[in-house]
């Protein structure tokens, strides 16, 4: 399967494949599948009801990686996509997702990306899904991933949920379940610039006795872009839940942040801290001090911030 | 040479009346020397040090670098000729790890010479490396990782401000046993210390003292250090009134 230099660039960004990868892989593109290939302990299957894939990870599979990027250069197409994850009992395994989109005519390109994820009983799981967009022309990129998880008992969940720059409108849901002794840890990054808008909504439900989750949520909104954050943490047993929202708001920007905590059970410790303000001065001045220009300083302070 | 001629500082104070932060100073600093620069609290060491670096703006007077008035240039070009200022209190930085702002401080830096930095400032580089400059981290590993910045940039002026500060006894000795080392008849630069610690200032060239905005005295450790040692450790102790290093 051949991709274009543009097809390549996106693929790059939004899941560092140089290379078509080893492993399992699913590359969609505009809409239909470019590369599908399954591995010996990973069947990536088509749905048969609805567009989309069932990703099935077998029981014991230890340090392998899926990739199931998306990738939209046709203007004015419009993505709908159901993807289930199945993460067979005690595997250990690398999901990277994400969705590029390259929007160079003036109609707007958009896709929507659901995703259900299921960690069985003592796995362990990585998602990586980063969200990039460009093109100078009018069409606007949107993006609007919504992801159903449920971390099963004894399970490790990892999501790294970033959004880079170039899109334009934004609205991502994600909800979880954490059974007994399950570990979910959302880390989301969200850029906005210009006009864009983003709304991030993170449901998670503490339903298992020792279940413990963390959201940890850093974003920077710049210029005329605003975003909205929501997080709540709802602890139904015995279980430890903690969000932790920090904004760099610049420009005209507004940011909304908006952690919840619902505790219905008396052994439930849930915590949440949350900060928006503009980058210190003291930390241009120091970084200016070691050599850099203002604007260098900006960028290096922006660059940690969301890595 | 670094000069400071005529340097006066006004800082607002709100209510459209000013307060004179340094008045009148003239100093002349020297390459291959060590100073100290000492006084009380308030005196005007820091905004000194701030107006040296370029972070305020004298409301008068000059700042000569080698010949070059250099009063007007920014933080950045002053970095850039050569002055480096290891900060008091230095800010925390969230996602940028110790090697990242070693590398910043001194791009030609390779992990092998930032552990050796580490290493003269008392930090085991394998625990420090990795780490974010952030929350994690203590006030006094804080302030070793920008003492050990100051050391890597090799810069013709350093300037430490209280490096001293919330760091242990032990780290203390360490410190002061790498500054004579490289700065004590270095003819390639020179090293301003700010400092009020009774082991740091009898290791300098010179010692002068800054209080109420202006430079009262200035002479060579031997001609300074016993008229003002007393003062010096009684500070230490918590135990001085108003009348400290013989100012009223």
């Amino acid at each position: 399967m051949e991709f274009s230099s543009v097809e390549k660039s996106l693929l790059e960004s939004v899941a560092d494949l140089h290379s078509i990868p080893a492993g399992a892989v699913n590359i969609r593109r505009d809409g239909e599948a470019a590369l599908r290939r399954s591995s010996s302990h990973i069947d990536i299957v088509a749905k048969t009801d609805r567009p989309g894939i069932d990703v099935i990870v077998k029981p014991g599979t230890v340090n392998e990686s899926v990739h199931v990027p998306v990738i939209l250069t046709r203007s004015g197409f419009k993505d709908l996509v159901y993807n289930t994850f199945i993460i067979g009992e005690d595997s250990d395994v690398l999901v990277v997702a994400g969705c590029g989109i390259h929007n160079a005519g003036h109609q707007d390109s958009q896709h929507d990306g659901i995703h259900e994820i299921i960690v069985k009983k003592g796995a362990r799981m990585r998602y990586v899904e980063k969200h990039y967009g460009e093109g100078n022309a009018e069409g606007k990129r949107s993006l609007n991933p919504t992801t159903v998880i449920t971390v099963e008992e004894g399970a490790y969940a990892e999501m790294e949920m970033v959004q880079l720059r170039g899109v334009d409108d934004t609205r991502r849901v994600t909800r979880a379940s954490v059974h007994d002794r399950g570990n979910l840890k959302i880390v989301e990054k969200l850029l906005t610039h210009g006009e864009q808008e983003a709304e991030s909504e993170i449901e998670i439900n503490l339903v298992g006795l020792d279940g413990t989750a963390q959201v940890i949520s850093r974003s920077v909104a710049q210029d005329k872009s605003s975003q909205v954050f929501q997080a709540k943490l709802i602890g139904k047993a015995r279980s430890n839940g903690h969000v932790e929202c920090d904004a760099i708001i610049m420009g005209d920007a507004q940011i909304h942040s908006v952690p919840e905590l619902v505790a219905e059970n008396g052994d439930a410790v849930l915590t949440h801290e949350a900060a928006i303000g503009k980058i210190a001065g003291e930390q241009l001045i120091k970084l200016m001090s070691l050599g850099l220009t203002e604007q260098e300083a900006v960028d290096t302070i922006l660059r940690g911030f969301l890595r | 040479m670094l000069e400071l001629k005529n340097i006066k500082l006004n800082f607002s104070n709100g209510n459209g009346t000013a307060r004179e932060v340094l008045q009148d100073v003239n100093i002349k600093l020297e390459k291959g020397k060590l100073y100290a620069i000492t006084g009380p609290n308030g005196g005007g060491k820091t905004s000194l040090a701030k107006v040296i670096m370029g972070i305020y703006t004298p409301s008068e007077g000059q700042v000569i670098l080698d010949g070059e008035d250099i009063t007007s240039l920014s933080i950045t070009e002053r970095a850039d000729r050569g002055i480096a200022y290891a900060f008091q209190q230095p800010p925390r930085f969230k996602g940028l790890t110790v090697e990242n702002v070693m590398k910043i401080a001194q791009p030609s830096l390779d992990t092998v010479q930032i552990r050796g930095y580490l290493r003269d400032v008392g930090l085991c580089p394998e625990d420090y490396l990795d780490r974010d400059i952030g929350p994690g981290l203590s006030g006094g590993e804080i302030k070793r990782i920008e003492v050990a910045q100051l050391l890597a940039r090799q810069a013709p002026v350093s300037i430490f401000d209280e490096p001293e500060a919330g760091v242990d006894l032990w780290t203390i000795q360490k410190l002061i046993g790498i500054i004579i080392r490289r700065y004590k008849g270095n003819s390639r630069g020179m090293a301003i210390v700010i400092t009020h610690n009774e082991q740091f200032l009898p290791i300098c060239d010179e010692i002068i003292l800054v209080a109420e905005g202006t430079v009262k005295e200035r002479g060579t450790t031997e001609e300074i250090w016993p008229s003002i040692r007393e003062d010096v450790i009684c500070k230490m102790k918590g135990q001085c009134g108003g009348n400290v290093y013989g100012i009223q």
